[in-house]
């Protein structure tokens, strides 16, 4: 019997950011797509900037999350990966064209057609709501399995965070014994990157602007050392010791100094979303045969191979888990950094008739 | 590199610190004007070869050096500040004084290099270039590669540590203790000097051989333009049939990554400043097309098509407009050595996952690599040869890019007689 075709969540409706109760109608559902009952959903720094406009791209009312964990309840009539009662979740994009070259080399992340799980629009021109909602409709192709002894609130964050960490480590090749790698930053992102790297078998330090999370990371992350980013005579002992650098800072920041701690041919990876230029000397680059990428999430098939990773090793997200009701309070602390390390918000068990009402 | 370097006076001067008498021609100041310059050359040693240069190249780099644009010239030192100001260039490689945190250490290590590159003595910048060609006169009792008669080049290095992780993998170029052929100090303390010369005695290893069919006048330039855009192209992989490669700038380096582009079977479209230079990139050259940057509707068609692109250009430029012509997991290498900091914009490499790379020359290797498959496939710079007494003129017109597409000098028949 088909389901209702109403869905409930949270929009924010202006530059704000504030978000309020929402109910929409999910899209049609075609034979390929399957309907999940949403469980926990992930806070981003992308669902904030988003919602605040940051970028000048919201398209309100904007309904974010993009680490979602749910549970099947409708498989469509083709459907073949899934059935009803499997745990799944989707990340920050739910359709791609398939067929550019980008999408037959499972990079769908980059594919030019590429719809954003929320902010975005179907083909068929209607609005992408995201996870921060009880429901949701998804082309199977662009869900995935969760391994069954993952806590799925520890999960979710992994949708987005995780693979967008995970996908450097292995496309660069610092995911390995031996390497070291620089993690600038230490949040929702920089705290996964310390847990994968490790779990490959690298080498980690820590780059933080202060030292108020030097014992956490060394002693509850497993880093291997952690300098701090403002003292020169540590940055200055680091230099030239690192195969790559997962720089997850968001905030503008000048790229130099870190080029500075990379080895001859060594990488430094941009993962946060810095929307100044930066100023780079080539002659730095040039004489060190020095690399500065970019990289954003990744492709199923690599989600899907992350979530293994991670059930191998037991590698899951430090999440501080919040109701429905303290979203808005959530993103304030998100805004000051305020969270070890990542909000993921109980949907299942606190969307209530008077948060989830007009 | 050089762990005692000494100074002018100590060992004697250029002419007598060595037992071969060499001539050449010298850049004495910050005008870059080059006028004759007696010195000397180390006997040939067990494993070195001596060459009579032919030819040799004229690169932008050296005009960079002869001006002193990238303040690394060993220039005019005071006496006495040398030795220190040696270590601090070397630390200079390794240390950046942007990294320098707080204010105390920027000063002093500033201070330090202007120290270096601003110090004066009666001897100014040595003569230079690397781009040499010539014939093998004599070799060392441990040489194997080489015989007397045989042909040979030189391009930018004449020694490593031959240790270290580089130097091991095929990548002398990227060796903390690489030593230039010219304007470096070598491991003896002595100033290297270049191919505006006679005679250079090299380490065999450093010695590349010139395939017989290769014409030495054309072939100079390949070895430091050549090898410049054939290792990353070869490294990153932008050297496979059917890719498609960018190429900005169309002057030395970028007419060879042309040639080697479409001599692999790539797709090649040139990025100019200037329509002028469209006839001769399609029809000489063999570019498949030409793009005017500034020509906003061109820049959009070519939007996300290129595998990679390598940016040659040495002037200020905008990066933003190029990273859009990579696709998804494009490669924007740069090989042009601007003076100033770039802008680089983060989110179109992120969003993308496009990489901005950095590569200097190559290793010897891979130099010889390149210059067999220049020899099978007779590819060879598009030069204007010109003799020795001209090179001053030939400088000038460099700053104007208005040359087609790198000055050689016939040194053999032209040193002497200028």
């Amino acid at each position: 019997m088909e389901q209702s075709k109403m869905a409930f969540g949270l929009k924010a409706r202006d530059a704000t950011g504030v978000l309020s109760p929402f109910s929409f109608t999910l899209r049609d559902k075609r034979d390929d797509d399957i309907t999940l009952k949403i469980l926990y959903c992930g806070i981003c720094h992308t669902d904030l900037s988003t919602i605040k406009n940051e970028w000048g791209n919201a398209r309100y009312p904007v309904v974010p999350g993009h680490e979602i964990v749910g549970v099947v309840t409708e498989v469509g009539s083709s459907v073949q990966k899934f059935k009803v009662g499997d745990s799944v979740g989707v990340g920050y994009y739910i359709s791609s064209c398939l067929s550019c070259d980008n999408c037959k080399q499972d990079w769908e992340n980059y594919c030019p057609k590429i719809v954003k799980t929320f902010n975005h629009s179907h083909p068929d021109g209607t609005t992408t709501y995201g996870g921060f909602s009880d429901k949701f409709v998804v082309n199977e192709h662009f869900a995935v399995r969760i391994p069954t002894n993952l806590p799925l609130d520890k999960v979710a964050p992994l949708m987005c965070a995780g693979i967008t960490v995970y996908t450097p480590l292995k496309e660069h090749g610092l995911g390995q014994p031996g390497k070291h790698v620089g993690v600038v930053g230490l949040g929702g992102l920089g705290h996964l990157a310390v847990k994968f790297a490790k779990a490959f078998g690298a080498k980690v330090t820590v780059i933080s602007t202060s030292t108020s999370k030097e014992k956490e990371a060394i002693e509850k992350l497993g880093a291997d050392s952690f300098i701090v980013s403002r003292d020169p005579e540590q940055m200055k002992a680091a230099m030239g010791t690192m195969d790559g650098i997962l720089d997850t800072a968001s905030a503008d920041h000048s790229l130099m100094p870190l080029i500075a701690l990379l080895k001859i041919r060594g990488k430094l990876i941009a993962l946060g979303g810095m929307t100044k230029p930066v100023e780079i000397g080539m002659f730095h680059l040039m004489l060190g045969a020095k690399i500065v990428a970019g990289s954003i999430i990744g492709g199923v098939k690599g989600i899907q191979e992350m979530l293994y990773f991670a059930e191998e090793h037991n590698i899951t997200a430090d999440v501080e888990v919040v109701g429905m009701d303290d979203v808005n309070v959530a993103m304030e602390r998100l805004q000051k950094g305020d969270v070890r390390y990542r909000f993921v918000i109980d949907v299942a068990n606190t969307i209530t008739m008077s948060n989830s009402r007009i | 590199m050089a762990a005692a370097a000494t100074e002018y006076g100590v060992k004697g001067s250029p002419e007598t610190e060595h037992p071969r008498k060499a001539v050449g021609w010298a850049a004495r100041d910050h005008s870059g004007v080059l006028s004759p310059f007696p010195f000397s050359r180390r006997n040939n040693g067990d494993c070195d070869v001596t060459i009579k240069i032919l030819f040799c190249g004229i690169c932008h780099s050296d005009l960079h050096s002869i001006k002193n644009e990238w303040k690394n010239t060993i220039f005019p030192i005071i006496p006495g500040t040398r030795t220190t100001c040696c270590k601090i260039f070397h630390v200079y490689l390794l240390y950046d004084p942007f990294a320098a945190g707080d204010l105390l250490s920027k000063v002093v290590l500033w201070t330090l290099f202007a120290l270096y590159y601003s110090g004066y003595s009666f001897l100014r910048e040595p003569e230079h270039k690397h781009e040499i060609v010539g014939i093998i006169t004599e070799v060392g009792c441990n040489v194997q590669k080489f015989k007397v008669g045989d042909k040979a080049g030189v391009g930018c290095m004449v020694n490593s540590c031959h240790s270290c992780n580089s130097c091991k993998q095929g990548f002398e170029n990227y060796c903390p203790r690489m030593i230039l052929t010219y304007n470096s100090i070598d491991t003896d303390g002595t100033k290297t000097f270049g191919g505006f010369s006679d005679m250079i005695v090299v380490n065999e290893h450093f010695v590349i051989q010139f395939p017989e069919n290769l014409p030495l006048d054309k072939g100079a330039p390949l070895l430091c333009a050549g090898i410049t855009v054939y290792s990353p192209m070869k490294y990153f992989g932008l050297n496979e049939a059917g890719k498609h490669l960018g190429v900005v700038g169309l002057g030395g380096l970028g007419h060879v990554a042309v040639k080697f582009g479409k001599a692999l079977g790539m797709k090649v479209t040139v990025i100019s400043s200037s329509q002028r230079k469209e006839k001769e990139a399609i029809e000489r050259l063999g570019a498949d097309f030409f793009v005017v940057s500034s020509n906003t509707e061109q820049m959009k068609a070519a939007m996300g098509t290129m595998d990679g692109i390598i940016d040659t250009v040495s002037a200020d430029h905008s990066l933003m407009p190029l990273l859009l012509l990579l696709k998804a997991h494009g490669k924007m290498i740069m090989i042009g050595l601007p003076e100033k900091p770039l802008e680089l914009p983060v989110f179109p490499l992120v969003g993308g996952g496009k990489m901005v790379a950095g590569s200097c020359i190559g290793g010897i290797k891979d130099t010889q690599e390149m210059i067999d498959f220049a020899g099978k496939n007779d590819i060879t710079a598009e030069i204007e040869l010109i003799g020795m007494d001209y090179v001053n003129k030939a400088m000038e017109r460099l700053v104007n890019a208005d040359v087609k597409y790198r000055f050689v000098i016939d040194i053999a028949n032209s040193l002497t007689a200028a």
